[in-house]
């Protein structure tokens, strides 16, 4: 027992050893650390994310570094599991001494690390959805995705000018589609939308056809919204169109990616969904602020990745992207100054759209960052 | 000098050394957390041990009885307005009488039978904590209020730490109180039935003990010592998921008990310390952190049969005696 | 009426699917009385083997059979690198290792494969088939005939070959049948090999319907498992019967009662039924030996 236990903490102390070495070399390194869900059920999102972030520390560094410093970056997978999540926010302050952290792929994940960095008064920049991570405001945290309110807002708002008031609601059970349910049924009321069926599938579920039978045969519907990511909306779409349901399907940007359309096939035709630019680059205007950020990003991403880009690793791009502004504009890494540099945000031009943060607003979007998209011939098209 | 102690006296000297002197190598505070795990771990195994180890029955629904403990913790202060601790005394009772109250038809079952039927149980519990949102916050999970254990040894003591430090010796003791019940009941008459329940049911019954009864002790208590360990991962992280109830969790509990040695609560200890470190070691192999995760799980299993801790014993014993 | 005939076709679908598993725990567990946990991952390595070597250039069925025969060969393996250097260790020890087996194929898929969703055409396109009001996608028809045939195969094979008579006598006395002349290494590498080209069989027919990611096979050994269980540990019919069985109880508690709570309702079921039944629908009834 003794030598195994002396033995067990020897070897982590020893490996931390090595990793502090690598991490603290001669000359001044600014260290920034993520913890995504790079494996695991949310992977579908952490994977894009990781990844960005990796390419764009490589171009900062190449480009001279920030302040004249280079960026190291310590990135962890948590898995989308919170007590993880929660571990390595503590490594990263505590053991990795890190300036600023990036992460938080999940809600939940994101919701158990915040008490560790307004603790140890460290920016955090989340990657998740919900609108509980920045509201109520909490000093030290910021987010780059539309919250899922904001999404249940732009839905509902093109169904009112559609005059639909009668919908049905199938979502997924993840922590992402129940927060946008929930978020959802609490909005539809200010657009006088009445929710007349309400169901739920699990995660891994592979056959969502009796939950849309009895959506189906709902009194006076109208509409159909899809809460959820992975692969429960591409198989309710190819559901929907299985038993002949011909009402309007919406979707969440959970699904903003090139795969969705992939993977639901032809039955994708005429599904809508709220989403960012990113998706329609080549279709905005030569004059809109966001074309050449979106263009870029694009271009870089499949580059260096070889994989099509989508919406969820844009969330990381925006978060680096501003991180870096704010030290610039700070003209140092101090966390407390990063923070403040951080909050005065204004105008910053992302991949999600124009962000203009505040003391109040530590996400800085409104319903224009959204474009309401419909899926024709296998394309995105902007239909407003 | 050791050699005049009884064996479970010994163990927990050998424990309490481990606890106090770890720290001196612990070369950043984020260590405390990682013993904190390791220690709050060891208290669900534990109770493993007791099931797995002592009574030879099976579970992969035991990470349910975590999840009430932790629910226990994040509802009790909300709700009924109770102590955080007093939450953790009744998530404990709530999961050990849920267990009494199932325990009688599960226990019946055997081998694979009773593994998907604990598995089921636990999985009915996940899913309660994942779909009652109004009440649990649903997959995103909540907030629990903590016990104040950094803010208390500031007013008392009057000088500041980290709360991580704190829960290491909290956890250390709650770990030692756990593991000297369960030494305990190793050498008390229910324990030797319990063991004789491992070797052979039949021939337990043939000597008269009410198998029924005592497999069911060992499922109550082995509850019990889940639904604490859920508690007090909910106070030490003050936020919970329904991960915490997750198969995924139960089988790391099983794997944590097999893993370090079954049989005994210093092997069950050794086991959950090498499931917890690892994966901030295996951090450093990036993307091939589940292969090597996965590859040490198989090659511990078929090269030390009886768990890391007695096959260790075995080989230093045998470079004792030559 | 429509509607309840939509939801058993729901049921079958996903339940053949999950009598897929069944049967690949049931091979193995009849061999050796090991419980393989990575089950999931040999229909996890069917569905996206296929998706790759398909995207290579392969036409279909060539990509299936192949995937299905890489996947045969990684269950051979699994055998001669984990589970043989093991044989004699206890069962809790034979499922850590199984387990342990299955984080380690879903991690390499992770690294071979990458971490996204994918699919393939279904085999008989996707118009559906009305049917009394009720709609049945083709591929449904696929895995349902998949499943029956994977059955009926099985069946014969253990009742009526040599072969497969030998499996069930190394599985009843490893010793006796080596003594009659049976060569329990190769029946254990065979019945491992067999048991991983039907989990990839599943993957190769459900992935058109459910799609496929490194990690979906987690749930599915999960369900699968449960269905053996429920049919009775062993029994390739129990196995059938329990897979449909909880996939229509899953399809109608979502189409009448609570789709939430679906999986909730199957393991209720489970539970009550090895309560009154604690070797399963069609178990034997197993004497302890003293």
């Amino acid at each position: 027992m003794k030598l195994k236990e002396v033995f067990k903490t020897t070897t982590l102390a020893a490996a931390t050893a090595a990793m502090t070495t690598l991490a603290t070399p001669a000359f001044a390194e600014i260290l920034i650390g993520s913890t995504l869900a790079i494996t695991g059920r949310a992977s579908f999102l952490g994977d894009p994310e990781a990844k960005t972030l990796a390419m764009l520390v490589d171009e900062v560094n190449a480009a001279g570094g920030v302040n004249g410093e280079p960026i190291k970056l310590i990135q962890y997978d948590d898995g989308g599991d919170p007590n993880k999540a929660r571990t390595f926010a503590t490594r990263l302050v505590e053991d990795d001494e890190v300036v600023a952290v990036i992460g938080g792929t999940t809600s939940g994940a994101t919701m158990a690390m915040i008490p560790i960095f307004e603790e140890n008064e460290i920016p955090f920049i989340s990657l998740a959805g919900a609108v509980a991570i920045i509201d109520p405001v909490k000093k030290w945290v910021f987010k780059t995705p539309h919250t899922d309110r904001m999404a249940c807002e732009k839905i509902f708002t093109d169904m009112q000018a559609n005059g639909i008031s009668k919908i049905g609601m199938i979502s997924g059970t993840g922590g992402f589609g129940k927060s946008m349910r929930g978020q959802c049924l609490d909005v539809a009321g200010n657009y006088q939308i009445e929710v007349v069926a309400d169901e739920t599938y699990g995660p891994s579920d592979s056959d969502m056809t009796p939950q849309l039978t009895n959506i189906k045969n709902a009194e006076g519907i109208q509409a159909v919204v899809n809460p959820g990511f992975g692969q429960g909306p591409a198989i309710v779409t190819r559901n929907y169109r299985q038993l002949g349901i011909d009402l309007p399907l919406y979707q969440s940007h959970g699904v903003a990616s090139k795969s969705f359309i992939e993977l639901a096939g032809d039955a994708a035709e005429g599904v809508r969904l709220p989403a960012a630019a990113l998706l329609v680059a080549s279709d905005l205007a030569d004059d809109d602020p966001q074309k050449p950020v979106v263009t870029g990003y694009i271009k870089a991403y499949e580059a260096a990745t070889g994989e099509p880009v989508s919406t969820f690793g844009g969330h990381a791009y925006d978060a680096f992207k501003m991180l870096v502004a704010a030290m610039e504009t700070a003209g140092s890494s101090d966390p407390e100054a990063v923070r403040d540099a951080l909050e005065n945000t204004r105008g910053f031009v992302g991949t999600g759209g124009v962000v203009n943060m505040s003391a109040e607003d530590h996400l800085g979007l409104d319903l224009s960052a959204f474009k309401m998209l419909e899926i024709r011939d296998g394309n995105w098209t902007i239909v407003e | 000098m050791t050699a005049y102690l009884p064996p479970r006296v010994r163990a927990l000297i050998i424990l309490t050394i481990l606890i106090a002197l770890a720290p001196m190598l612990f070369p950043s505070s984020f260590y405390y957390r990682v013993g904190t795990l390791i220690f709050i771990n060891s208290i669900a195994v534990i109770g493993l041990v007791i099931l797995i180890g002592y009574a030879g029955q099976i579970s992969l629904g035991h990470a349910g009885f975590s999840g009430i403990g932790a629910y226990a913790c994040a509802l009790g202060p909300v709700h009924l307005g109770l102590h955080p601790f007093a939450s953790l005394i009744l998530g404990a009772v709530v999961s050990a009488l849920l267990a009494w109250f199932v325990g009688r038809p599960i226990l019946r079952l055997k081998g694979h039978y009773l593994a998907v039927a604990t598995l089921g149980l636990g999985m009915l519990i996940s899913m309660v904590l994942t779909n009652e949102t109004q009440l649990t916050g649903g997959p995103d999970g909540m907030a629990v209020e903590g016990l104040g254990l950094a803010k208390a040894v500031r007013e008392t003591l009057g000088f500041k730490v980290k709360t991580s430090v704190v829960w290491y010796w909290f956890g250390g003791g709650m770990l030692l109180i756990g593991a000297w019940l369960a030494l305990n009941l190793y050498n008390s008459p229910t324990g030797r039935v319990l063991r004789s329940l491992h070797d052979s049911e039949i021939a337990a019954k043939t000597v008269g003990a009410d198998v029924a009864r005592y497999k069911l002790v060992a499922f109550v208590i082995s509850a019990a010592y889940a639904s604490v360990a859920g508690s007090l991962l909910a106070l030490f992280n003050r936020f919970i998921t329904p991960d915490i109830a997750s198969f995924l969790h139960s089988v790391e509990l099983v794997t944590m008990t097999v893993l370090g040695g079954a049989g005994s609560v210093l092997g069950g200890i050794a086991g959950a310390t090498l499931l917890t470190a690892l994966p901030q070691v295996l951090t450093m192999f990036h993307e091939y952190e589940h292969v090597m995760l996965g590859l040490i799980m198989m090659l511990v299993m078929i090269f030390m049969r009886d768990g890391l801790l007695p096959t260790l014993r075995k080989l230093m014993l045998r470079r004792a005696i030559p | 009426m429509s509607e309840l005939l939509q939801f058993v076709f729901s049921g079958l679908t996903v339940g053949a699917v999950y009598a897929l598993v069944a049967l690949g725990f049931t091979i193995i567990y009849n061999a050796s009385e090991v419980v393989n946990f990575s089950q999931g991952e040999f229909v996890m390595l069917g569905g996206m083997l296929t998706v790759f070597i398909f995207e290579a250039g392969l036409p279909l069925w060539g990509a299936a059979f192949l995937a299905i025969f890489i996947t045969a060969l990684v269950g051979v393996l699994l055998n001669k690198l984990a589970i043989e250097p093991a044989r004699g260790a206890s069962v809790v020890n034979l499922i850590i290792i199984t387990i342990g087996a299955s984080i380690f194929l879903r991690g390499l898929a992770q690294i071979i494969f990458d971490k996204q969703l994918h699919r393939y055409p279904s085999f008989s396109g996707d118009d559906p088939l009305h049917i009394a009001g009720a709609t049945l996608l083709p591929q449904s028809i696929w895995v349902m005939f998949g499943a029956a045939f994977v059955f009926a195969g099985l069946y014969a094979f253990f009742t009526r070959t040599l072969t497969g008579k030998a499996i069930l006598a190394t599985a009843n006395n490893r010793l006796a049948a080596r003594l009659v002349g049976i060569n329990t290494n190769f029946i254990m590498a065979l019945s491992f090999g067999l048991s991983a080209a039907v989990g990839a069989t599943a993957g190769v027919l459900v992935t058109p319907i459910t799609l496929t990611s490194y990690d979906i096979g987690v749930m599915l050994a999960l369900k699968g498992f449960a269905a053996a269980m429920l049919g009775g540990m062993g029994n390739p019919f129990g196995a059938l019967v329990g897979g449909l069985f909880i996939g229509l109880i899953e399809a109608t508690t979502a189409g009448y009662l609570t789709s939430e709570y679906k999986d909730a309702a199957a393991f209720i079921v489970i539970l009550l039924t090895l309560f009154v039944m604690p070797q399963g629908l069609f178990g034997a009834k197993s004497m302890e030996r003293v």
